[in-house]
């Protein structure tokens, strides 16, 4: 059942995306419970997702960006 | 070089999503927004000569992409598209009579607050992820912005899973140190 600092920090990663299994999350509990430094992170981390979440942002695709740059040469 | 030179080669990747961003808080379509970008850019080429550098190239080309909007709404309010009737009652409440009071702003509504912070956090969040290295921020928008899976992410640029991880860990670190001071 113990990880690693560095396992735990990918755990928590990868749950941020929903990726993590369901064990993945239990150890990463597990230690989040000895670890100060780990749970700060997760915090932290989980904080982020959700500011990433409200801020709605929006990017172009690849795709997108290759057009303008061709229409941007063009245009030279 | 002249320090007040512009770079318009580096253009795309440091500016588009930045501006795309603002364009789409004004204009809300994808489209539209695309469009104006295009023409920022344009406009900032045609008017290069026109640059003293006493802006940074990034606020300078908001300052165009701002005209490009205004000029959007004008062109949508001329007389053809006044003429559209645009007030339209909501058929979908079961609620009779009472459609003019309905169309009152709530005066407690605080929704007009969150979503100007909301966008100001969004150009932060953006200004941190132009400060990335051009691979992170690629994966970060990718996997958060896009919410591409895992592995098309890495069938398209030819990584492995625990590559994908590793950089998604640095770009998340940096881009919450850069936030740090104002957000968190």
């Amino acid at each position: 059942m113990k990880i690693s600092c560095e396992e735990a920090s990918n755990i928590c990663n990868k749950s941020q995306y929903n990726e993590a299994s369901f064990w993945e999350i239990q150890k990463l509990k597990l230690h989040i419970l000895l670890c100060k430094t780990c749970a700060k992170f997760s915090k932290k981390n989980t904080a982020f997702t959700s500011l990433c979440d409200k801020a709605d942002l929006n990017v172009l695709s690849e795709n997108d960006k290759e057009e303008m740059r061709k229409k941007l040469e063009e245009h030279l | 070089m002249a320090a007040h030179e512009l770079k318009p080669d580096t253009w795309i990747d440091l500016y588009a999503d930045y501006l795309f961003n603002y364009a789409v808080a004004r204009v809300s379509d994808a489209e539209i927004a695309k469009d104006l970008v295009q023409e920022t850019f344009f406009a900032g080429l045609n008017s290069a000569k026109n640059y003293k550098g006493d802006a940074a190239e990034r606020t300078w080309l908001i300052a165009i992409l701002k005209r490009k909007v205004i000029d959007h709404y004008r062109k949508i309010n001329s007389k053809k598209g006044k003429a559209e009737v645009r007030i339209n009652y909501n058929a979908n409440t079961d609620s009779e009579g009472d459609w003019l009071e309905e169309q009152v702003a709530d005066p407690f509504s605080k929704e007009g607050d969150t979503s100007m912070e909301n966008e100001e956090l969004g150009m932060a969040i953006q200004e941190c992820i132009s400060k990335l290295p051009k691979k992170q921020s690629l994966v970060f928008n990718m996997k958060t912005i896009q919410g591409m899976s895992t592995e098309d992410i890495c069938n398209e640029l030819g990584i492995n899973p625990s590559n994908l991880w590793v950089m998604i860990h640095r770009a998340r670190t940096a881009l919450m140190g850069c936030l740090n001071q104002n957000w968190f």
